[in-house]
């Protein structure tokens, strides 16, 4: 019978320890949430910090950020709309894509499943998509697969997966069920998008209508595009080696490609922080680096999704 | 004998050491599957980090698992003592636990901590099944593989409920989550130490160590169920897999698609110990054989119609007669002092032969389309099993199509 004793003090010691830790976890002063917080305020760059949607100054993003009551994995927000991408506790895991008015309040809710990637809203507000990862968790492992999903919130129609968008690659219709999209961004008319598709181990940019439903491919080897606010240039993360990746801006009128001066890899859809710089996520931080290849330098510790909101 | 459910007829059919391991495993894999279950999303949104850095790792960590997996497999018999051995491998896997909070969010050190995690679940898993096959009567071999792998997906159906029930009550405390997922494995590790009894008889005449393993594969019973279980595992497509063509042939509704995986791990769990009976009754070759039926039968569902959960019960069916089966086949053509390596071994070749088997199925879904690339793999198997049937049949007299002759 020593050996029952045994185990149940083990059992009260070991459960003891394992309530007072999470007790205390779930007790621990998360930061006071502003009372009213207004993503559409101008002047402010917009983050993701201790896991909320926060706010910092836009000139002065290193002062403490003003953080918002709503949690969020990754968002976007643009035009008074926020597009807020939340895993959902449950017996399984998995993924909202929240519609957020100028209050945060919830106005659309989009089941999901799988991890949150990309997040983006056109600059009118009225165009949302997201990306998420579905299986494999990683890009490694057997079967890495992405879901893409487009949501008008004006008519409030919604394709949960792009990937029966009739695609057109080097201008020839092209059929092949291991097509995979992500990392939308809108065009200024809301219809037009570009995005990236991979299939049979190559990715393109994809330039797509939204209205005509259909895509085509523009180049290859270009991850995750970001267009600017002004629509002529595009960056985007593109393969190296060594790399993974690179981030490049591609100027629309020219075609011509060029390397930004952030030369460690970035994971990354990048949002752009005025006409001639972009932003990014990096090892837990968010950066800048300018189109023109200057250096890059840091913009908000422990943040992501950046949005600038002008 | 002396596990509460004595007398029941269950502690009557499985000895008590199974159950015991059985129990082991099963809170050993509540530990684990909640640190799984919430891991890439504890990455990606507590960390910020890039899943990519860590699929880099992985097939790193593929050769190092497989590496310490035979050595410890090689030191449980040198020594005789596997549950030492299978000891270390929960206790570094408890440690992990921890070990992931002091990490931080340094990729470097999560790296490590991944990577430890994994070589204490390769260290234990081929001293656990020789214990099983030291415990359990030749004859029940299969039935006792069953109840213990059924009990092991009962804790991995309650793992990420756990999680999930952790993340709940503390509003997303992924520490809370790690802390409490140790304070599970500790459990393990000690119903392991309290419940679970090494086999340590004396060492045959002689005092021989363990065999070689060139000197095991030189058995030819054993080097040919090698190569069966290689053979095979070259033309199992990965699970993930399976569930990503099930998805697209249905277009299933993204929020259901992380279910599909319990439709299998449902039906092993409640096919692992009936399969695991026939098995002892009809000849472990046989089921075994029948399980890769049954996962070409999931094949061609999957390339005709995708019916959804005829494709699921097939699969965990596979598994059912498989897994479990397959070390049972495999314990008694070892002698006792070399078990645990034999197993190490055999678990490792077909561990490596999935691995080679997705990428081969990646890339020839890359090439030739994911219905193209099932039906090769579809040919591959058929080939496969008409080799394995052969080699297996080529066992006449050997004990698993004869249990009858060779009960204790």
């Amino acid at each position: 019978m020593k050996r029952v004793v045994v185990l149940l003090v083990a059992v009260v010691v070991l459960a003891g320890g394992a309530v007072a830790y999470a007790t205390w976890a779930a007790s621990r002063g998360a930061a006071p949430a502003a009372a009213a917080f207004d993503p559409g305020v101008p002047g402010r760059l917009l983050v993701r910090s201790a896991g909320r949607i926060a706010a910092v100054p836009l000139d002065d993003p290193g002062a403490a950020p003003t953080v918002s009551g709503t949690a969020c994995d990754r968002f976007h927000s643009a035009g008074g709309t926020t597009l807020c991408l939340v895993t959902r506790p449950g017996t399984l895991p998995k993924t909202d894509a929240l519609i957020l008015d100028r209050s945060l309040r919830e106005t659309r809710r989009i089941k999901l499943a799988g991890i949150p990637s990309r997040a983006r809203v056109s600059q009118s507000g009225r165009m949302a998509s997201w990306t998420v990862f579905v299986t494999g968790d990683s890009y490694s492992s057997g079967g890495f697969s992405t879901w893409t999903g487009i949501l008008d919130t004006r008519t409030g129609y919604a394709v949960t997966n792009i990937e029966d968008i009739p695609l057109y690659l080097d201008g020839r219709r092209y059929h092949s069920p291991d097509v995979n999209y992500w990392g939308v961004t809108f065009a200024a008319d809301d219809n037009r998008f570009y995005a990236t598709v991979s299939t049979k181990g190559k990715t393109y940019l994809v330039e797509g209508d939204f209205g005509a439903w259909r895509a085509r491919t523009l180049r290859e080897n270009a991850e995750c595009p970001s267009l600017s606010p002004d629509g002529r240039h595009l960056v985007f993360k593109k393969r190296v080696s060594p790399g993974p990746w690179r981030l490049h801006a591609l100027d629309l009128k020219t075609m011509r490609e060029t390397p930004l001066g952030e030369s460690a890899s970035v994971d990354d859809q990048a949002a752009w922080l005025d006409e001639r710089s972009v932003m990014y996520a990096k090892d837990g931080d968010v950066w800048a680096a300018p189109l023109d290849g200057g250096p890059p330098r840091l913009l908000v510790r422990d943040a992501s999704s950046p949005v600038a909101v002008r | 004998m002396y596990i509460s459910i004595k007398g029941t007829g269950l502690a009557r059919s499985v000895p008590a050491n199974v159950l015991a391991l059985g129990l082991v495993s099963l809170v050993t894999d509540i530990s684990s599957e909640m640190v799984t279950a919430v891991l890439p999303l504890y990455l990606v949104s507590a960390l910020g980090l890039s899943l990519v850095q860590f699929g880099v790792l992985d097939g790193l960590y593929f050769g190092v698992t497989a590496l310490v997996r035979l050595a410890g497999g090689h030191a449980a018999d040198r020594l005789a003592r596997r549950k030492l051995v299978a000891g270390v491998g929960y206790g570094l896997s408890a440690v992990c636990k921890l070990a992931l909070l002091a990490a931080g969010g340094s990729v470097a050190a999560l790296g490590a901590v991944m990577a430890a995690d994994r070589t204490g679940k390769g260290l234990r898993t081929a001293p656990r099944d020789a214990l099983i096959t030291l415990s359990a009567p030749v004859d029940r071999l299969g039935g006792a593989f069953g109840v213990h792998r059924a009990m092991d997906t009962v804790g991995a159906f309650l793992g990420p409920l756990a999680a999930f029930g952790v993340l709940t009550v503390t509003a997303g405390a992924y520490d809370a989550v790690f802390v409490t997922s140790f304070c599970v494995a500790a459990l393990g590790v000690l119903l392991l130490v309290l419940y679970v009894r090494d086999r340590r008889g004396p060492l045959p005449p002689g005092g021989r160590g363990p065999l070689r393993l060139g000197t095991l594969l030189r058995r030819a019973p054993f080097r040919r169920l090698c190569l069966v279980a290689a053979a095979l595992g070259l033309v199992t497509v990965s699970d993930s897999f399976v569930y990503l063509m099930l998805q697209k042939r249905l277009a299933l509704a993204p929020e259901l698609f992380p279910l599909l995986p319990l439709g299998t791990a449902g039906a092993y769990l409640l096919l692992a110990v009936p399969f695991g009976r026939l098995a002892d009754r009809y000849g472990r070759a046989a089921v075994f054989a029948a399980g890769h039926v049954a996962l070409l039968a999931a094949y061609l569902l999957l390339m005709g119609p995708a019916w959804l959960v005829p494709v699921l019960a097939l699969h965990g069916a596979f598994y059912a007669a498989t897994d479990g089966v397959l070390m049972a086949l495999a314990g008694p053509l070892l002698p006792e002092q070399s078990r645990t390596s034999g197993l190490a071994l055999i678990q490792t070749g077909q561990a490596t032969a999935r691995m080679l088997s997705s990428m081969l199925f990646g890339a020839l879904w890359t090439v030739l389309g994911a219905t193209e690339g099932l039906a090769v793999m579809a040919a591959g198997l058929v080939l496969s099993l008409a080799l394995a049937w052969r080699s297996l049949r080529a066992e006449g007299g050997a004990p698993m199509t004869a249990p009858s002759s060779r009960s204790r």
